[in-house]
């Protein structure tokens, strides 16, 4: 009796927080989606799955959704292979082992904006270094960040800067995890090379670290806002929109907050339906015991 | 002979170190790469203004512009109070977050009580829920009392997190139960419990959780770029968004100079607890 009163009395700061900043306003964002809300027009009222309609006409945010997929299928799997290379080199042998890790690891504890800044000067046509380089050689580099062509591979590039040292933390820790005894029973029973030893154990056993970093890369890039709104703002000509900033400037900027929940709700089912995908695969396929 | 048989290990230590070339030359090119955001900022912050403008591929300046570049940035930018926001929002987040989540993951993994799983399920929920979806409702809850562009803007919205309960719930189960049935035979009530034997046990996973919201709300950009509008409460990330977009214009040296100064704290920081910092992020990399 005392102990579920204990139970409850020390759960319930967190339980009201919980319905009050998350659940509520979660429900909230949910059923704005299906209203004409703009703020300033007067009270909303409920227009069913038109907003959605709408999303399906509206080109930029066929773009923005586009281009959002482009961004995640670029920055994920590259961002988790350069992060397990990055683990495989630094681990192996001893020297340099936490200079190299911090290294990588500098751009996750950088704050985003500030180093946006950076990228745009490295970035830049003409004082830019990055093309200073490109002419040395006697070509023209491009307008990285203000070309439609290339902007989202320039904003990708720094988003893989961005995410592989955060993934190679990760694959360090499931390396760990590795009994070394198992390699070296692998190269007794004749696995000699390092990649024979890495297909045969390693690569195996780090399946479940693996799924787990894969999952978390692409629910990190889908995220994608910060460098979008310091460099570019979507641009030139929605060049460069994706998901989350076209929900904010829907919202905040042209205050269509119905409009914005709309797009919100199409993130949510993105995420919802990666994690989704992940449980599924750790059902069937990543058992190795 | 005694000679030949000291100098044998020689060659074969010798082949080791050439086998270690190969690796060490290609992290070396990617660590090159990976630090030239950095090498180029802080080679921009001290040259001058026509120097930049001339695209010389030299790191070093021919004239220094030190003091010009930063010191118009001290002039200027209100460093030393975007850092302080950014420290007091840092601070109430982590602050409320431990103070609502140290207790709920201790009763959810030690306490029997009805509606336990029920809530364990709502925890569980919360976890699919990214921070971006409830933003919209909870602006426009914050705007209705008047509280946007206040500490309480910044704060409020994130001082719950399930991702802390799921994380101390986790730990706490591995306590073992004997140290808290010792505790209660001893005549202790359940809340001493929690402040005499449960907190203190609590620091491992409270450092992790700790270093993993810190880095998240210090390098935010989203929320306040939302909620904050004028200076007085911008973040670090605001106020170098600022002074990008208002003031620095075509002055790089001085924009990289700001770079620089706002990055640094929390680079300091990891720099001189690295093995904290990464061990937080890998145990607490779950939520991302």
């Amino acid at each position: 009796m005392r102990e579920s009163a204990t139970g409850w009395l020390l759960t319930l700061p967190a339980a009201l927080a919980f319905i009050l900043l998350l659940l509520v306003p979660t429900l909230a964002a949910v059923g704005f989606a299906f209203t004409d809300f703009e703020l300033g027009a007067g009270p909303p009222s409920w227009i069913g799955l038109e907003n959605f309609y709408e999303l399906l006409d509206d080109q930029g945010f066929l773009k923005s959704f586009r281009n959002t997929l482009l961004y995640v299928g670029i920055v994920a799997p590259v961002s988790v292979l350069l992060g397990l290379v990055l683990a495989l080199l630094i681990e192996s042998r001893a020297p340099l082992r936490g200079f190299f890790r911090a290294v990588f690891f500098l751009p996750v504890v950088s704050l985003t904006v500030a180093m946006a800044s950076a990228w745009q000067y490295l970035l830049h046509p003409t004082i830019g270094p990055i093309n200073a380089m490109i002419r040395a050689v006697g070509l023209t580099g491009p307008n990285w960040l203000s070309d439609s062509g290339t902007v989202m591979l320039s904003l990708s590039a720094i988003g893989i800067w961005e995410g592989a040292g955060f993934n190679m933390v990760l694959f360090m820790a499931g390396l760990t995890a590795i009994p070394k005894e198992l390699r070296e029973a692998a190269q007794v029973d004749g696995a000699r090379s390092g990649w024979e030893r890495f297909r045969l154990v390693t690569w195996p056993l780090l399946g479940p670290t693996t799924l787990f970093v894969v999952t978390i890369s692409l629910i990190r890039s889908v995220r994608v806002f910060d460098t979008v709104a310091v460099l570019t703002r979507g641009g030139p000509n929605k060049a460069s929109e994706v998901l989350l900033y076209t929900m904010y400037t829907e919202g905040f900027t042209f205050l269509r907050l119905g409009y914005s929940a709309a797009i919100t709700l199409v993130f949510l089912v993105i995420v919802l339906a990666l994690m989704w995908i992940q449980t599924k695969v750790l059902d069937k396929r990543v058992h190795y015991v | 002979m005694s000679d030949a048989a000291i100098s044998t290990p020689a060659p074969r230590e010798a082949s080791a170190f050439w086998r270690e070339v190969p690796r060490l030359l290609i992290l070396s090119v990617l660590g090159l790469v990976f630090l030239a955001p950095y090498i180029w900022m802080l080679s921009a912050s001290v040259k001058q203004t026509d120097e930049i403008f001339r695209a010389s591929m030299t790191l070093l300046p021919e004239s220094w512009a030190i003091i010009q570049n930063y010191g118009r940035v001290l002039r200027e930018v209100d460093i030393a109070r975007y850092l302080l926001n950014g420290l007091i929002m840092c601070g109430g987040i982590l602050f409320f977050q431990l103070l609502f989540a140290i207790p709920a993951g201790y009763a959810l993994a030690k306490l029997r009580f009805p509606g336990r799983e029920f809530v364990f399920g709502f925890v569980m929920l919360g976890l699919l829920v990214p921070a971006h979806v409830p933003a919209l409702p909870l602006y426009i809850g914050l705007a209705s009392i008047g509280w946007l562009d206040t500490f309480a803007a910044l704060i409020v919205p994130s001082t719950i997190s399930v991702f802390a309960i799921f994380l101390f719930r986790q730990f706490f189960k591995q306590l073992p139960d004997e140290i808290i049935h010792a505790a209660r035979l001893d005549g202790m009530r359940e809340g001493t419990i929690v402040w005499r034997i449960i907190l203190p046990n609590a620091w491992p996973a409270a450092t992790a959780f700790a270093i993993f919201s810190v880095v998240a709300h210090w390098n935010d950009l989203f929320w306040p770029l939302i909620v904050v509008t004028g200076h007085e409460h911008a973040t670090p990330a605001l106020g170098v968004l600022h002074f990008r977009t208002e003031e620095a214009g075509d002055d790089f040296g001085a924009l990289m100079a700001a770079s620089v100064l706002m990055t640094a704290p929390l680079l300091l920081a990891f720099l001189f607890a690295q093995k904290r910092f990464v061990e937080g992020i890998a145990t607490t990399g779950l939520k991302g």
